[in-house]
């Protein structure tokens, strides 16, 4: 990926910083996750177009905009899930607490541990809800007998609000649950690696209002602890769960803003266009 | 209609009744439409089970009789005199023929003559005297006494008591003399003659004589070739899909092996033949009629089969568990054989079973290098001279005597147990592994 970089760098001219084209405040109080200038290219296809953004420690972010806007291929650049897809091209910097994410040294496997990722489909694998849970603690040898890693699996599935439906039933295949308790169980694995930040693409989309309310104050609780930045189409959602909003068009970054200010006096007509829904 | 504007309304509604009208005029068109191509499809598979019931039909008519064979009980004496003259017996020069020849001679006391004796002694197998010296080698204690045996009789008498000789032509065009045809029927009325079940057919390799001839050569030849193949081809084939899958880049060199594995799969299997033998007879020097040498060949012939099937089961495994498991920051060899293997293995173990069963029924390559043979012994092992299922079937089938028709039947049912066998093991696999989403 990082050659792939390079050669993007080489043939791509330097853009010049192009922060000013995003309306409101890119920046963080306390920024953990620093994106300058970030350019991706799925073969000829600009799919994002000098994203610059910062996102704060423990903070939660919503990504919106119309569909094909780019915010879900802007979100998998932060944990590099953009490297397994065929021609895909990333340049511009991307840095984690300081640490460049698609600089040589870096593993993606390392990165990966730290910036975790739930899906838009609830996606458990086809083992028991134990085992799910167990999965990243396992790979990345994070408990050292099987007391650890139970605690580390019931702790899980408690912060993310399900262990009271399973815990008579941790055999059970993950795939058996509802979508809400799959999608939390989802979480719960995500967690259990102990990662800083949480990227979500779309999680709700599958779940009916009662499971979206439920993962949406989930949210609201993991936030004490990690950084969320969350993909979402609805605009209530949004509102509901960010601090801040981050509104993409077209591959650009259009404006970023509190939460409150962007619902409630966006500056740039295109994100008031979207809010109220004339483009969407 | 959404204004409540009367004139509207009017124009909708006879706009309405012409679509409708269209509609059902196409109506009556399209049910006849699917009607005949119901009955097409109908037609189809009748013809199909049609031919099916038939073939099955003439093989169990034809084959089913090659189970049994007919046996004549005679009243052997193991005489001393005969088979040990100089006091000690030798297995190997002892004549046990002549055991058999004097018993049914005391039946017929009053045969003489060297010709009608030599008729009378053809009613027996030639495999009559191996018999009795397995009995004897089994227990030695036989010697000198008179026991009542059952042996196989000869191939024209055993065609007799079948029914497959007509025995109202012409003596001169039936491979069974009067006087035999006399003596049959007299041994009948003692209850001398009998059907009884076929073991030598099961326990022998292949023979000259149709009613001593067995599949068990072809088919320990089968099995050998078979395991080559598996130990090959499976782990050969399965590693290669799963790198073409999952780790290859996509360029244009893995566009070409694509296209040269798929091209592969549709060579003739004749051809594959012919590189075994260039290649592993000639070249590496190979023996020749060599199970180890047919299962490398048949290995090359499965190797496309068993990617392909690999590569569709690797493929059909959902992106979304591949995205999970990367997600929480799984190598992509972590990706692989946690996740994406135990996924697809029933699709991979399927495509294996039915590479393998076209492997069983494969002929030609294996005439291309030696496995034609033919072979009295059976097999012990990779490197002894066998043939397979297929060629022993195209080899009886060959064969001029009228017994031995019977014989290529019974071995086509064999394979074809077999072959039913290994696809329904492959349905029942995939039943049960198949993952539930």
């Amino acid at each position: 990926m990082s050659d792939r970089m390079s050669k993007a760098k080489d043939t791509l001219p330097e853009q010049p910083s192009d922060i000013g084209k995003t309306v409101g405040n890119v920046r963080s109080a306390n920024p953990y996750v620093v994106a300058e200038n970030v350019n991706v290219y799925y073969g000829d296809n600009h799919a994002i177009k000098n994203v610059s953004l910062e996102i704060g420690t423990k903070e939660v972010i919503a990504l919106i905009g119309p569909s094909g806007c780019g915010k879900s291929t802007f979100l998998r650049c932060l944990n590099r899930m953009n490297d397994s897809i065929e021609n895909a091209r990333v340049s511009g910097h991307i840095s984690l607490a300081g640490t460049d994410i698609y600089s040589k040294d870096l593993d993606p496997v390392a990165l990966r541990a730290r910036v975790g990722m739930v899906f838009q489909k609830p996606n458990p694998f086809p083992k028991s809800i134990y085992d799910n849970v167990a999965y990243g603690p396992r790979i990345h040898g994070l408990a050292a007998n099987r007391a650890e890693l139970d605690n580390i699996v019931h702790t899980s599935l408690e912060r993310a609000g399900l262990l009271k439906e399973v815990i008579d039933r941790l055999d059970e295949p993950g795939t058996g649950l509802s979508g809400g308790q799959q999608q939390r169980l989802c979480i719960a694995r995500t967690i259990a690696v102990d990662p800083d930040v949480i990227l979500m693409d779309e999680p709700c989309s599958a779940l009916d209002p009662i499971a979206t309310a439920r993962i949406e104050d989930l949210m609201y609780e993991l936030s004490e602890d990690y950084a969320i930045v969350i993909v979402t189409h609805s605009m209530q959602q949004a509102a509901r769960v960010s601090q801040r909003v981050a509104y993409f068009h077209l591959g650009s970054l259009v404006e970023v803003d509190e939460t409150n200010r962007i619902f409630t006096n966006p500056r740039h007509r295109l994100t008031e266009d979207y809010i109220t829904g004339r483009i969407g | 209609m959404l204004w409540g504007c009367a004139w509207c309304a009017s124009i909708e509604s006879s706009m309405s009744e012409v679509t409708r009208g269209k509609v059902s005029a196409g109506l009556a068109r399209r049910r006849r439409k699917e009607r005949l191509f119901r009955l097409c499809g109908m037609l189809a598979t009748t013809v199909g089970i049609v031919f099916l019931v038939v073939f099955f039909a003439d093989l169990i008519g034809k084959g089913s009789s090659a189970f049994r064979q007919t046996f004549l009980r005679l009243e052997i004496s193991f005489d001393t005199a005969v088979i040990a003259p100089q006091g000690s017996i030798d297995l190997q020069y002892a004549d046990f023929d002549l055991l058999a020849r004097n018993a049914l001679r005391d039946l017929f006391p009053d045969v003489s003559g060297r010709n009608p004796l030599r008729e009378l002694n053809r009613l027996l197998s030639v495999g009559a005297g191996y018999q009795l010296r397995d009995m004897l080698q089994q227990d030695p204690g036989l010697l000198g006494s008179v026991q009542s045996v059952w042996l196989p009789a000869s191939s024209s008498v055993d065609m007799l008591r079948k029914g497959n000789i007509d025995a109202s032509i012409d003596a001169a065009l039936r491979p069974i003399s009067d006087a035999q045809l006399a003596w049959v029927a007299a041994l009948q009325r003692d209850g001398r003659l009998e059907l009884r079940w076929n073991r030598a057919f099961f326990s022998n390799g292949d023979s000259r004589e149709p009613e001593l001839a067995g599949i068990r050569g072809a088919l320990m030849g089968s099995f050998y070739m078979l395991l080559v193949t598996l130990a090959l081809a499976l782990p050969i084939g399965v590693a290669a899909a799963i790198y073409l899958e999952e780790f290859a880049p996509r360029n244009r060199w893995s566009d070409l092996i694509e296209v040269n594995i798929n091209n592969l799969a549709a060579v003739p299997s004749i051809v594959f033949g012919l590189l075994g033998l260039a290649v592993f007879i000639n070249w590496a020097t190979l023996p020749r009629s060599a199970p180890l040498v047919g299962g490398l060949v048949l290995a090359l012939l499965t190797l496309p089969v068993i990617i392909i099937a690999s590569r569709a089961a690797i493929k059909s495994v959902p992106p979304s568990i591949r995205d999970a498991a990367l997600g929480l920051g799984a190598s992509r060899m972590q990706v692989v054989f946690h996740h994406v293997m135990p996924l697809s293995l029933p699709g991979m173990l399927t495509g294996a079973i039915i590479g393998m069963s076209r492997a069983l029924g494969e002929s030609a390559p294996l005439l291309m290098i030696g496995m034609v043979a033919f072979i009295v012994d059976v097999p012990g092992g990779f490197s002894d001279p066998a043939t397979a299922l297929p060629v022993q079937i195209y080899l009886w089938a060959d064969s001029p005597e009228r017994a031995f028709a019977e014989r290529t039947s019974a071995a086509i049912m064999v394979l074809l147990g077999f072959l039913m066998l290994m696809n329904l093991a492959a349905v029942v696999l995939r039943k049960r592994m198949e993952q539930k989403w």
